[in-house]
Parts: C-alpha cells; structure tokens; sequence
C-alpha cells in the first residue's frame, strides 16, 4: 500500500521532459487570452535554443497571491495590483525591491476602469455620480477578492474625493448599494453583466470591455468614459523562491524582460491593454479614448495607507460593504 | 472486544490497524488541522470572525436555505418513493433511475445548468417571468436539485421491506386507507424519512460548487457559508477561514450524531 | 376503487413533475445549450487538448483514489460488522463525515496539512515533492470525499447476512484469507460493484474541495469540473455546456451500470 502510494508521488515528476523548462506563470483572472498569446509568441521565439512551456494560472489576484503563499509553485507572477506582490514579497518569496527589477516599476502595461453599458445607453450613464442614482444596477466584482474589483473601488472613491471630500464616503456606500450581486472575479462580473444580463452598467477593466465588444455575438454594447478614471497598473514579479527551488531564474527573467520587446507590446495593445511602448501606443491610439487618469500615489498617499486604511479588516471597505 | 475466530491473529491485527492508520491519516489529522488553526485566535478573535454579522447572515442563509430544500425534498421525496414502490407504470424505470443524476454530476454543472435556466434569459426565467438567479430563492432550487435522492433513497428501501399485512390488518380492524396511511404507515416510515431529511439538510449546508454559481453573494444577503470560509482562505486568513469552518463542522457533527442516534433508535425497535 | 386510481394517478403526476422540474428539465437545458453553436464547436471543445488533459487528470485520480477506498472500505467494513466494540458508533460517525462535510472544508483541511504554511508543507518541499496545488493533493482530497461510499454500500450487506457461513469454513479448516475470498467476496460483490461506481462517479465530478487545492493550473491539474469552469470564465459558455455533457454521459453510463447490476443481482437470486 506504501509502495503504491509514494509511486505516484514519484509520477509526477515523469510529467516533465528532461530537456524542457517548464514555467508558472500565475496571473490574474482577465489576462486568459493575453498570455494564451503572448506564450505562443515566447516559446516560438525561445524554440531554437530551448524548447520552453509556460503553464497559466488564472484566478482573482489576491486568491493567487494567496495560492502562491500556501505553495503554489510560480515562477513568475502577473497580477492585477501591487499589494498583491507585495503580500508575497513580505512572506519573502520575492525579494524585497523587486519593484525595482523591471522597467517601468515592474508595469510592462497598464489600463483603466471604465464602464460598460447596453446597447443606446437607455439608462443614460455617463459618469460615475450616475452611479449613484436610484434604479441603477451596478455590476462590479468584490474588492475582497478580485484586484479588479478593488481598482474599481479606488477609482470610484478617488472620483468622488476629488468631488468633495466631505461626501466622498456615502457615495461610494450609495454606489456599492447599487450593486446586486458582488462576484468573486472580474471574469465572473463581466459574464454575469454579458451572459446573465444582470446590470445596468459594468465597471470594469478597459480591456474587459473592448474585449466584450469584440466578442459578444448576440448583444451590442457600449464603452463609456467617465470624466476621469485611475491608473491601473498591474505589475509583474519573479518569484525568486521558486525559481532558486527549480533552477529557473535565467528563463524566468527572460520570460518577463519579453514582455517589453516590441511583439508583445503588440500582442498586449491587440487584447485592448494599453502598451508602455510609446510607438505601439500610437499605433493602436485609436482603440482607447484619451482620458484623464489619476494614480494611486496621488489621490491616497501611497499603497500603505491604501492597505491600511482600505482595504484590510473592519476598515473602510467593510464600511462601505455593511 | 469480541472478534471472529475464524480470522487468524494476524489477520484481526491487520484490520484493526489498518483501519485506525486509514482514518487517522485521510480524517482525523486533516479535520484536526481545522481545530488547530482556529485555535491561533483568542477566543474574541474567534467570536468576532465566526460570529459577527456577517457570519451570522451567511449561517443563516444556508441554514434556511438547505431546511427549506430538505422541507420539498421530504414532501415530493415521500410521494415519489412511495409512487415508485406502490405503483407501476410506463417509464417507472426512467423516473427511478433519473433520480440519482444529482450525485452523479459534479456540482459544478449542476451549477451552470440551473444558473443558465434560472437567469433572465433562460427558460424558466422567462417562463417565471421574475428574478430568480441571484436570490435566496435560486439557492433553494440548486439544493433541491443536489440533495434531491436523499429522502426518496432512504425511504424506498424501507418501503420496499415493509410488509403489506401491517396495512391490510388495520384495514380488516375498520380504518380507511387515510388513516392507514397515517397511523400505520408514516411511523414505520418515520426514521427513514427523518433519516433522508437530515442527511439532505446536512448536504445543503456545506454545498458550494453549485451554489456559487447562483447566489449573488451579497454580504447579509445572499452569502452562503461556505463562500465565507473561500473568502478567507484567499485573503490568506487562514485561522479565520478554520474558525468558520469550525462552525460548519460542529454543526455537521451534530446532525450526524443525531443520525446515528435515530439509526440505533430503529434498531432497537 | 374509484377514489384509489384518482389518488394514484394524482400522485404519480406530482412526482413526475417534481422530477420533470428538478431533474428532466435541467437536463435538457444542458444538452440544447451544448450543442447550440453546433456540432463543430461541440467536437472541439471535446476534443481540445486541455480537456483531454482533465479528462486524464480525472481518470489518474480515479486510478489511484478508487482501489485505495475499494481496500479500505472492505477492511473497514468487515471491523465493524464482525468485531464487537465500544466505539463502534464513533467510528460510524467518523466515516460519514467527509460525507456531510462541506466541499470547501474538505479542500480547506488539505491546504491546512499540506500547504506551505502547514504542519507537512516544509518537509514535503524539502524532500522534493509536491503535494498541494499538484496531482497528488487532488488524490487526497477525492480520497477524504469518497471514501465513505463504499463502506456505506458493503456494511449492510455483510450486517445482514450472519458469519455462519464463515465459521462453518473455518470448522472445516479454511483460513482467513480463504474464508474471505470464498466466503465474504462472493456474497458482498453487489455492494461493492455498486460503492465503486458511485465513487468512480463522484471522483470525476467532484468541485469544491478539488477547487481549492489544484491550482488552477491549464493543462496540468485542471481536472474536468474545473476545465469546465475555466471555460465558462472565458467567455466560452457553450464549450462549457459540451464538455459538461462528457460528464453528464459519465453520470449517464453510471445509473445504466447500477440498473444492469440490479437486473445481474435479481436473477442471480432467483
């Protein structure tokens, strides 16, 4: 019975050929086609020196972050916010500047929060204050669990702040009163706004959105933006634990440094996320609208505060969830 | 201890230490880890994660939802055991054999399926014609569905086993087939219709798979428990997580104790 | 007996469409929504070589989880029907929990032993292996969900027959393996026929606990459940629906094995 049992701990490490390197790349939940892409073009472009395979993982980006903790084996991480790495990298897991360690603070591409709504616009949005109104269905995913639903939050709290500060909070609770079903990921509200067609409105990731467009065969749909949003960054990472445990650090960085080179700057603009390269951004201009965005650092002093104040347990969010 | 004689020292040995090796392994030391885990909070951390408001709508939620389930499942569960033991018809085949799909299918499905039928576009809910996916409603339905062979599995056998003569001599002594059916039948079938209510209620409590694809996971509104639990474990609580899968888990035990309390009930009668 | 054949056909009507409601229905639904973008996206989403991969994922986990359970579960039910104890009820109580236990606690628990943070995580990682988010650590899981089946299908065979027929063997000089292969085997095979297909059952379609410590991963512990959901998440409802129905055909083959086994039985009694 022993025998039998360790036997198949033994077989899976027959899952991989000798010869091939095989990496993780954890990610969060509405990257699915983007790295379906961008892995075809890397481990075409690796084959004639070594044959690489890149496995995804995809899922809400605190939930990975937290896989990654209870010893999920990624070699390199993509996820929809910076706490998020930063969670790991205090776990030691990845080095403490890792920030530091790619172009751009780590942020091969960036996007925004906008709205996605039907066909004509019946209910007539147009900013987030619309949000707020009575008799509007607000789709958006749960700021607990889905990176997305917490840019989404931001962006919405840093709207209304700029607003006025005194009201800031009881617009956001009015809009998160809105809201009818809080779904775990970003990739669920979207199919719930999409196949269920539940809402009235979709915030949701720009890519999201012209990626809803491109694919909805049946409905027609309409990108709204509003007169000011955030600046999403999701960031990339190695997670040097792991690449020391399988020997992958080389590859792993060269996966990510990939990410900058003109093809995958290209890949990333045709899934709708707005490239860093400034050439491929004027080239694909045309896809997003020009619009005024706010980073974090500016609007909420700086991701601590942001955690602290935020995010974690019994603060603000849970507030405004009550 | 009494053991057979007729197995050899070594052969008892072996089965009493495999089983207990067995258990301690795949049961008792990964269900204890829960016990651990929560034990990490003090005991108002612990109140405070398990029982705050949050917690408690969630309990609720489930709670309800799964004793209204179990509540259509006995009623319909009765009737149907007793139309597939009593009665013969075109097609009794099909409708006996249909009613294990729901253990069959992974919850998963089951939740895709009701979820798509349910939702303002599917059938039903346009045929309804109000919301239902995304309601308390909508959960009560999937829990139905999953927890649906329960009550009738448990019933038919012994209804099967019954023996008619009991009905025929309360017949013969002046009753009408009402009150044979309720002062003769129901008792006998009593445990075993307790015994399938409980084991349903039991499973909708703890189901998740499909549940999560209908519930609108509204914090004090349609938060099921064991989301609570997920919700947790992905922000890495995990102490938080084990506390309130502690009180999940004390609760199943309790039923199942009180399941094995009716079972050795029976047996003596 | 006018007032007989009414209630008899009143009743029969509600059953058929409480089941017609919660069972035919849904899956019907399925099936048309399977095969609504026709028959050519029904094939490829069958025949993707991620879903293939489940599927394999699934079997492995079959293949190992079932014998395993199939073992015990005989031993295990042979302790409690021939031997006298005291513990016996705790024991009962024991092996129905995985049963009553929510998925996610069941997934929970494994994370809880297995993973980084837990009692065995370090020491597996040092020795090289991988356990949680791996094939491995789905086995547990399906392992801890199924394992009371087939106990709860062999012990009430083996309660309701006596141990006369053992003990007759054994006066006449067979030993205990003996006794179990000629005796015991024969008579509890029914039971133990119908606890592996209701395990192998559960094993493919098992979510919850599954859910929580594989990962994730596309293509190597996505088993078909989660490939399913995968689907789902991407946009692409309808190959969901299809491969669904591989399931759904599982689920199907199941129930036909059970009947035919209960056709097998009866004759073999009569």
């Amino acid at each position: 019975m022993r025998l039998f049992f360790s036997s198949f701990l033994l077989l899976i490490g027959c899952f991989h050929k000798e010869d091939e390197i095989v990496l993780l790349n954890v990610s969060y939940d509405p990257t699915r086609e983007l790295y379906s892409q961008i892995n075809q073009s890397y481990q075409k472009f690796r084959s004639s020196q070594k044959k690489v395979r890149i496995l995804q993982s995809h899922g809400g980006s605190s939930k990975q972050a937290g896989y990654i903790l209870a010893g999920l084996r990624a070699d390199v991480v993509s996820l929809a916010m910076q706490t998020d790495i930063d969670k790991i990298a205090q776990k030691g897991f990845i080095e403490k500047n890792w920030r530091e360690k790619k172009p751009n603070q780590s942020t091969p591409f960036y996007s925004t929060v906008v709205f996605l709504v039907r066909e004509t616009n019946p209910k007539k949005i147009f900013d987030w204050k619309d949000l707020t109104q009575p008799n509007i269905q607000v789709i958006t995913p749960s700021p607990k669990t889905s990176g997305g639903g917490k840019w989404n939050f931001l962006a919405a709290y840093g709207y209304f702040l700029n607003q006025d500060s005194r009201t800031a909070i009881q617009q956001v609770k009015k809009l998160y009163e809105n809201v009818p079903i809080l779904d775990t990921s970003s990739r669920s509200s979207a199919s719930t706004f999409i196949q269920r067609k539940i809402g009235d409105v979709l915030i949701i990731w720009e890519n999201e959105a012209l990626l809803a467009l491109k694919e909805s065969k049946d409905q027609k749909f309409e990108i709204i933006y509003p007169s000011m949003s955030i600046y999403a960054q999701p960031m990339i990472a190695v997670v040097n634990r792991t690449v020391k445990l399988k020997n992958t650090e080389e590859e792993a960085n060269m996966y990510l440094d990939y990410l900058y080179t003109k093809e995958a700057q290209e890949i990333i603009a045709q899934n709708g996320y707005r490239p860093i390269d400034k050439e491929i951004y004027e080239k694909y201009k045309n896809i997003y609208k020009e619009i005024n965005l706010f980073k974090v650092e500016e609007v909420f002093k700086s991701w601590e505060e942001v955690n602290k104040k935020i995010f974690s347990d019994g603060n603000l969010l849970d507030e405004v969830l009550k | 201890m009494n053991s057979p004689i007729y197995y050899s020292k070594k052969i008892k040995f072996f089965i009493i230490f495999y089983t207990i090796v067995y258990l301690v392994i795949i049961v008792i030391i990964p269900l204890s880890s829960i016990f651990f885990k929560s034990s990490e909070l003090n005991l108002e951390k612990f109140f405070s994660i398990a029982f705050n408001l949050r917690s408690l709508y969630a309990y609720k939620l489930s709670f309800l939802s799964s004793l209204f389930s179990a509540f259509i499942n006995s009623i319909f569960g009765l009737i149907t055991a007793w139309v597939l033991v009593r009665y013969d018809f075109l097609g009794k085949k099909f409708f006996d054999t249909i009613i294990d799909f729901p253990i069959a299918l992974p919850t998963a499905v089951a939740g895709l399926t009701f979820g798509n039928l349910y939702s303002k576009e599917g059938e039903m809910g346009k045929l309804l014609g109000f919301q239902i996916s995304y309601t308390p409603i909508a959960v009560v339905i999937v829990l139905t569905f999953v927890s649906l062979p329960f009550v009738v599995r448990s019933i038919q056998p012994v209804l099967e086993d019954m023996d008619l003569e009991l009905e025929q001599a309360a017949a013969s002594l002046g009753a009408n087939p009402i009150q044979t059916f309720f002062y003769v039948t129901l008792p006998y079938l009593f445990p075993a219709w307790l015994t399938g209510f409980i084991l349903s209620f039991a499973r909708g409590i703890g189901e998740y798979g499909s549940v999560i694809f209908v519930s609108g996971n509204i914090p004090y509104f349609t938060e099921i428990s064991p989301l609570l639990v997920v919700m947790r474990l992905e922000q890495f609580d995990y102490a938080g997580a084990s506390a309130i899968a502690l009180v999940l888990l004390t609760f199943s035990f309790c039923l199942l104790v009180l399941l094995n309390i009716l079972e050795n009930w029976t047996k003596i009668k | 007996m006018k007032s007989s054949k009414l209630v008899k056909f009143f009743l029969i009507g509600i059953m058929i469409l409480f089941l017609g409601i919660f069972v035919v229905l849904p899956m019907i639904s399925l099936l048309v929504n399977a095969f609504k973008e026709g028959l050519k996206v029904y094939f490829n989403a069958i025949v993707h070589p991620e879903t293939l991969h489940a599927l394999q994922l699934n079997l492995i986990v079959a293949v190992f989880s079932i014998p395993l359970n199939l073992f015990f579960g005989v031993v295990c039910a042979i302790l409690i029907s021939r031997f006298e104890f005291r513990a016996k009820n705790i024991l009962l109580t024991l092996i129905d929990l995985p049963f009553s236990v929510s998925a996610v606690i069941s997934g929970l628990i494994f994370i809880l032993v297995f993973g980084l943070d837990g009692w065995l995580g370090k020491w597996i990682e040092e020795k090289g292996f991988q356990v949680i988010f791996a094939t491995p650590g789905i086995v547990l899981a399906t392992i801890f969900v199924t394992f009371p089946f087939i106990v709860r299908e062999v012990l009430p065979v083996l309660e309701a027959s006596g141990d006369e027929e053992e003990q007759a063997a054994f006066t006449l000089g067979a030993n205990s393996l003996q006794i179990f292969y000629y005796i015991t085997l024969p008579k509890i095979k029914w039971g133990l026929l119908y606890g592996v297909i209701l395990s192998t059952a559960r094993v493919m379609g098992e979510y919850g606990a599954v859910s929580l410590v594989s990962g994730h991963i596309s293509g190597l512990t996505d088993t078909l459940p989660l490939r399913i959901d995968k689907l789902y998440n991407e946009y692409q409802v309808t190959s969901a629906f299809a491969v669904s129905t591989i399931l759904v055909g599982f689920a199907f083959v199941t129930l036909m094995l059970k009947l035919f086994i209960e056709q097998l039985k009866r004759k073999s009694h009569s």
